[in-house]
C-alpha cells in the first residue's frame, strides 16, 4: 500500500512542471518559430485560394499550438510530430490516390468543365484567312472599353463589345500607325494596359462585332496593338450546358465520363475530370488488353519479390557463416570488400550490368561464354535470370551485414550445449543457429519482400520492362507491377491515365499490406524459439 | 493543387518537426517558387531549362525596359515540363510561356492547357515544317524556334564525302572501305528505336499516320499493307537472321562508339549526338539514304513557346512571344544559347554556311513533322517492340501485321 502512494505522489516527467526556465524559453522560440512558418503557410494559401490547405494548415497549428502551451495535453509533445508526419507522407497521400482512383484525371480529362469550356471556345476560335492585320489602339467611352482599328482605306474605325465598328472622323495616328487620338474616345495609354493584369484580361476578352451581322466575325487583339478579324462557330449555352456548332447545327453535350460528345459519336478534344466510381478497378481486371499481362505480371512480381529475397538471404547467410569463421584471415578486409556492391548506387550499378550483358558487345558473354551470342535482355526467360543475378549482386551484402550481426549474437553457451550433446555441425545450424538468426532477420525478409516488390529501379534502368509481350498493353516480360504501373500512367508518353494507375497502385498497396501483416503474424511463432 | 497540397504539407511538416524535435534550424523556405501571379503587378512566369535561360533572359531585359513588365523565370528538366504544365495550368499555379517540343501539343491541348497564338504577318519568317508542326487542327499554338532532325553521317576519311544516294550504295561504300560492319544503327537495345528508323521506313512508303489535305496528320494508321510489310522484311533481312547490319545490341551510346572509334563508317544520328564524335576529324552530314526507293523522310521535332490558357497576362505574354522571341535577335541569341537547327528561315540560312548544319537541314527538309496526337505514346510502345522483335528474327509479315493491327484497335 505504502509503495502504491509512492508512485501516486511522483508525477510523471511528461507531466513535470516546473515554472518558467530555460526549457520553457526555447519552447517559446521554437513555438514562436512553427507559428511564424504556419502563418505563412495560411496565408500563402490563402492567396491560392486552396481552402482545404488553408483549413489544414490552421487546424494543424491550432493543434500545436494547443498541445506544446497546454498542461494537460503535454504527453502529446512527443508524438504530435510522428503524427503529423504520418498524417502528410502517408495519410494524405494514400487518400489523394484513393481520391484520383476514383477519376478519371489523366491526359484529356486534366481540369474543370468550366476550363474545357473556355479551352473549346479557344480552339474554335480561328483567324479570318482574308482578315489582314490591323493596327489598333485601346479606347474607352463612358467606362467601357472599346477597340479602334485603322482600316485598309486608312480609315479610323471604333466599337465596343456591344456597338459593331463605326467609322470615326478627325483621329489622327500616332508614328506606329495606330491611331492616337480618336475623337469621343480616351485613348487608353499602352503603359496602362501592359501593366495591368486586369484590364488585360478584359481587353483580351473584348471582341467587337465587325458589322450588325455576326456571320462577318469579330476584332479581337492579341498583344493591345494589332487587331484582326476572327470568326467562331462553336456557342456555348450556360443553361443547358452545351455546345452548339454555328455551321453544321451539331449539338455537343456533356457526357458522364467527362467529355463534350455530339450524337454522333464524335467529340471535342478537351475534356475535365470527373468521378467515375469503380470504373477505373474494374478496367484493370475487365479489359482484355490488360488483364492478361496484368495477371502474367502480378505472377512475376511474386516470383521476382520471393526469388530475390530467398536467393540474396541465403548467398548472404552463407557468406556471413564462411567469413565469421575465425579460422578465416583478413575478415575485416573480406568483409569490407563484401559489401562493396551495396555501397554503389543502385541504377548505376544497373546500368553497368546492362552493358556488360549487351550480346554482341557486352563482357558477360566474352569472359564467360566463349564470345556466344546469349541475347540476355532479349529473351523473355533469359531477361528474367538477368534482372534475378543483378538484383541478387546488389542485395546480398545486405543480407551478409544482416546476418553477420546476428551470428555474431547468438548465445555461445547455447551452441556449446549442443556441441556437448552431440550435436554436428549441420544439426547445429538447422536446429540453433537458423531458427535463433530467424527471430532477427524474419523481419527484415519481410520488408527486403515489400521492397523488391516494388523495385521500380532496377526493372527500369536493367531491361525497361522489356522484352515486351506480343500485343498491345505496352507491357514486358520483366515488368514488376509497380513499372506497370508506370508505363500504364503513360507519364513517359503522351497519354497519361492517373486514374488507372491510381486505382492499381492502391491494388498494389492493399497486396503488400495484406502480405505484410500475414508475414508479421507468422514471425511471432519463431519468438517461441528465444 | 496537388503541388500546393504537398508543399504547404512540408511547410507544416517541417514546422512540427522544429516544435517536436527542438532540431536544427533547416527547412524550406515558405516561398511558393512558381507563383502564377495573383498580384496586380504585370509578371510573366516563363518555364524554361537550362540551355535556353540566358537567351530568354536576355529578350526579356529588353522587354522589361520597354513595357515596365517584370519577367521571372523558372528554369525546369525539359523532360518534366510537359507534365507539370498539365498538371499546374489548371490549378492556376502554371507559367504564362513554356519552353517546349512540338509532339506535346495533343495532348497540351486536350488537356485544354494552351492558347492559340497568332503571328500574323510574320509567320512568314518561320520555316513551313515548322509552323505545320505547332499547328494542331489548324490552329497555331506555339511560336516555333528550332528544329531537329536525325541525318547520315559519315566518317569522311574512310569513304568520302559523297552522301549515297540508296542504302545498297552505302553498304557498297562501306565494304569498299573495308569497314567491319557497313552502319550503325542506334536501337536502344532492346527497347527499340522506331524514330531513328522512321527514315528508312518511309523510304518504303510506310508513314505512320496518313496525312491529310493540310499535311496534319489523321488518326488511320499508314504503316500497314504491301509497303509496310517490304519493310518489315527489309528489317528482317538485314537483322540477326539475315545479314546482321542492324542489331538490338546497338544503344545511344554503343551507336557513337562505333562510329567514334572508325569501326563504322556511317551513322544515322541528330546533331545532339556531334559531341560524341570527337575522335571522328572529317564528319560529313546528308539526308539519310533510300532503302525502299522512295525519298527518306525522317521525323523533325520542333521546339518552341507555349502560351498557356490560364495567362492571367496574355496580351503581355503574346506581345512578348511575338514581337520580342519571334524577332532575328532573339532567334539568333537562342542559336548561339544552344546551336540547333533555328526554326526562323533567314536564320538557318544564314548558319548553313556551316556544312554540317547544312547536311541536318538538308535532311529536315526531307522531313516530316512527328505526329503531335496525344496517342503517339502507345504507338511508340508497340511499334519499338515489333521492330525489336523483326530484327532479332520474328515473322516480319506476321509480326508487323499483328502491330499495326494492335494499334489499330489501341486507336479505336
Amino acid at each position: 500500500m505504502a509503495q502504491g502512494t509512492l508512485v501516486a505522489s511522483r508525477e510523471s516527467h511528461a507531466r513535470g512542471w516546473r515554472g518558467i526556465g530555460w526549457g520553457f524559453v526555447v519552447k517559446l522560440v521554437l513555438m514562436a518559430v512553427v507559428n511564424a512558418l504556419g502563418v505563412a503557410a495560411i496565408l500563402a494559401a490563402w492567396q491560392a485560394e486552396s481552402w482545404v490547405v488553408l483549413g489544414a494548415m490552421a487546424a494543424l497549428l491550432a493543434v500545436a499550438d494547443g498541445v506544446y502551451f497546454s498542461r494537460r495535453a503535454l504527453p502529446l509533445k512527443y508524438l504530435l510530430p510522428g503524427l503529423a508526419f504520418l498524417a502528410v507522407f502517408q495519410v494524405f497521400v494514400l487518400g489523394y490516390t484513393a481520391y484520383v482512383a476514383f477519376t478519371n484525371y489523366g491526359t484529356g480529362h486534366a481540369g474543370s468543365m468550366g476550363q474545357a469550356v473556355e479551352a473549346a471556345l479557344i480552339q474554335d476560335e480561328r483567324r479570318d484567312p482574308d482578315s489582314p492585320t490591323y493596327p489598333l489602339a485601346i479606347v474607352e467611352r463612358d467606362g467601357e472599353l472599346g477597340l479602334a482599328i485603322v482600316d485598309a482605306d486608312g480609315d479610323v474605325r471604333a466599337g465596343t463589345a456591344t456597338s459593331p465598328l463605326e467609322t470615326v472622323g478627325g483621329a489622327s495616328l500616332g508614328s506606329s500607325g495606330a491611331p492616337e487620338t480618336v475623337p469621343g474616345w480616351t485613348v487608353v495609354p499602352r503603359a496602362d494596359v501592359l501593366t495591368d493584369s486586369a484590364l488585360q484580361e478584359e481587353i483580351a476578352a473584348l471582341r467587337v462585332a465587325v458589322s450588325v451581322d455576326p456571320e462577318d466575325g469579330s476584332v479581337r487583339t492579341r498583344e493591345g496593338s494589332t487587331g484582326a478579324v476572327y470568326t467562331s462557330s462553336l456557342a456555348w449555352d450556360e443553361q443547358s450546358q452545351t455546345f452548339t456548332d454555328a455551321e453544321t447545327g451539331t449539338v455537343y453535350e456533356p457526357s458522364d465520363d467527362g467529355r463534350f460528345v455530339a450524337a454522333d459519336g464524335s467529340a471535342l478534344p478537351t475534356g475535365w475530370y470527373v468521378g467515375v466510381g469503380f470504373d477505373n478497378f474494374v478496367r484493370a481486371v475487365t479489359d482484355a488488353r490488360l488483364a492478361g499481362p496484368l495477371l502474367q505480371v502480378t505472377l512475376w512480381t511474386f516470383a521476382f519479390a520471393i526469388l530475390t529475397v530467398l536467393t540474396s538471404f541465403g548467398l548472404g547467410l552463407l557468406f556471413a557463416i564462411i567469413y565469421n569463421d575465425p579460422r578465416v584471415r583478413g575478415r575485416k578486409v573480406l568483409r569490407t570488400l563484401m559489401i562493396l556492391p551495396y555501397a554503389f548506387p543502385a541504377f548505376m550499378s544497373a546500368l553497368l550490368w546492362r552493358g556488360m550483358l549487351n550480346s554482341e558487345f557486352g563482357v558477360v558473354n566474352d569472359l564467360f561464354f566463349f564470345g556466344a551470342e546469349i541475347n540476355w535482355l532479349g529473351d523473355p526467360v533469359l531477361a528474367k535470370l538477368a534482372v534475378l543475378w543483378v538484383n541478387l549482386w546488389l542485395s546480398y551484402p545486405y543480407w551478409f551485414l544482416v546476418c553477420t550481426g546476428a551470428l555474431q549474437a547468438l548465445p555461445a553457451d547455447t551452441l556449446e550445449a549442443a556441441t556437448i550433446d552431440g550435436a554436428g555441425r549441420w544439426r547445429r545450424f538447422r536446429s540453433i543457429v537458423l531458427p535463433l538468426l530467424l527471430v532477427s532477420t524474419a523481419p527484415l525478409a519481410i520488408s527486403s519482400f515489400a521492397f523488391n516488390f516494388n523495385n521500380f529501379t532496377i526493372i527500369y534502368m536493367l531491361s525497361g520492362g522489356g522484352p515486351a509481350f506480343v500485343g498491345n498493353s505496352g507491357l514486358g516480360a520483366t515488368d514488376i507491377l509497380i513499372s506497370a504501373i508506370y508505363q500504364i500512367s503513360g507519364v513517359s508518353g503522351g497519354a497519361a491515365d492517373y486514374g488507372l494507375a491510381s486505382a492499381l497502385s492502391i491494388v498494389v498497396f492493399v497486396v503488400i499490406g495484406v502480405i505484410s501483416a500475414l508475414a508479421f503474424r507468422q514471425t511471432r511463432k519463431l519468438e517461441e524459439f528465444q | 493543387m496537388r503541388t500546393q497540397m504537398g508543399f504547404a504539407g512540408l511547410v507544416a511538416a517541417s514546422a512540427l518537426v522544429l516544435a517536436g524535435c527542438g532540431g536544427s534550424g533547416d527547412t524550406t523556405s515558405g516561398e511558393e517558387p512558381a507563383e502564377g501571379g495573383a498580384s496586380s503587378d504585370a509578371e510573366l512566369v516563363v518555364w524554361t531549362d537550362e540551355e535556353r535561360e540566358e537567351a530568354i533572359a536576355a529578350a526579356a531585359e529588353q522587354f522589361e525596359t520597354d513595357t515596365g513588365a517584370t519577367v521571372t523565370l523558372v528554369q525546369k528538366n525539359f523532360e518534366d515540363l510537359r507534365n507539370d504544365f498539365i498538371a499546374q495550368v489548371p490549378t492556376g499555379e502554371g507559367p504564362d510561356i513554356t519552353v517546349g517540343a512540338h509532339d506535346w501539343l495533343g495532348a497540351l491541348v486536350t488537356a485544354g492547357v494552351v492558347d492559340t497564338i497568332d503571328l500574323g504577318d510574320a509567320g512568314s519568317d518561320f520555316e513551313p515544317v515548322a509552323l505545320e508542326a505547332m499547328t494542331y487542327d489548324g490552329q497555331l499554338y506555339a511560336l516555333p524556334y528550332s528544329l531537329e532532325t536525325v541525318a547520315l553521317i559519315q566518317n569522311v576519311d574512310l569513304v568520302g564525302d559523297e552522301t549515297p544516294a540508296t542504302w545498297d550504295d552505302l553498304v557498297q561504300s562501306a565494304a569498299d572501305a573495308g569497314a567491319e560492319r557497313p552502319i550503325a544503327v542506334n536501337t536502344a537495345g532492346e527497347t527499340g528505336d522506331a524514330y531513328t528508323m522512321y527514315g528508312l521506313q518511309t523510304s518504303f512508303g510506310a508513314p505512320v499516320f496518313v496525312q491529310d489535305d493540310t499535311g496534319s496528320y489523321t488518326t488511320e494508321v499508314g504503316m500497314g499493307g504491301a509497303n509496310g510489310e517490304a519493310f518489315a522484311q527489309w528489317l528482317h533481312d538485314n537483322g540477326t537472321a539475315g545479314t546482321g547490319y542492324i542489331s538490338t545490341t546497338v544503344d545511344y551510346d554503343i551507336n557513337n562508339e562505333l562510329f567514334d572509334s572508325g569501326q563504322t563508317p556511317y551513322t544515322i544520328q541528330g546533331p545532339w549526338a556531334m559531341s560524341a564524335f570527337a575522335d571522328v576529324p572529317n564528319i560529313a552530314v546528308g539526308p539519310i539514304p533510300s532503302a525502299g526507293g522512295e525519298p527518306a523522310a525522317p521525323f523533325v521535332g520542333v521546339q518552341g513557346f507555349y502560351l498557356s490558357s490560364q495567362s492571367e497576362n496574355a496580351l503581355l505574354a503574346q506581345e512578348f512571344l511575338v514581337n520580342y522571341l519571334g524577332t532575328e535577335d532573339a532567334q539568333r541569341a537562342l542559336y548561339e544559347a544552344d546551336p540547333r537547327i533555328p526554326a526562323f528561315s533567314s536564320l538557318a540560312e544564314e548558319v548553313s554556311s556551316d556544312p554540317i548544319i547544312a547536311g541536318f537541314v538538308a535532311s529536315s527538309q526531307n522531313g516530316v513533322p512527328m505526329p503531335s496526337i496525344p496517342e503517339m505514346g502507345s504507338v511508340w510502345d508497340l511499334w519499338n517492340a515489333a521492330e525489336v522483335q523483326i530484327i532479332g528474327g520474328a515473322d516480319p509479315a506476321s509480326t508487323w501485321s499483328q502491330m499495326v493491327s494492335d494499334l489499330e484497335a489501341e486507336l479505336g
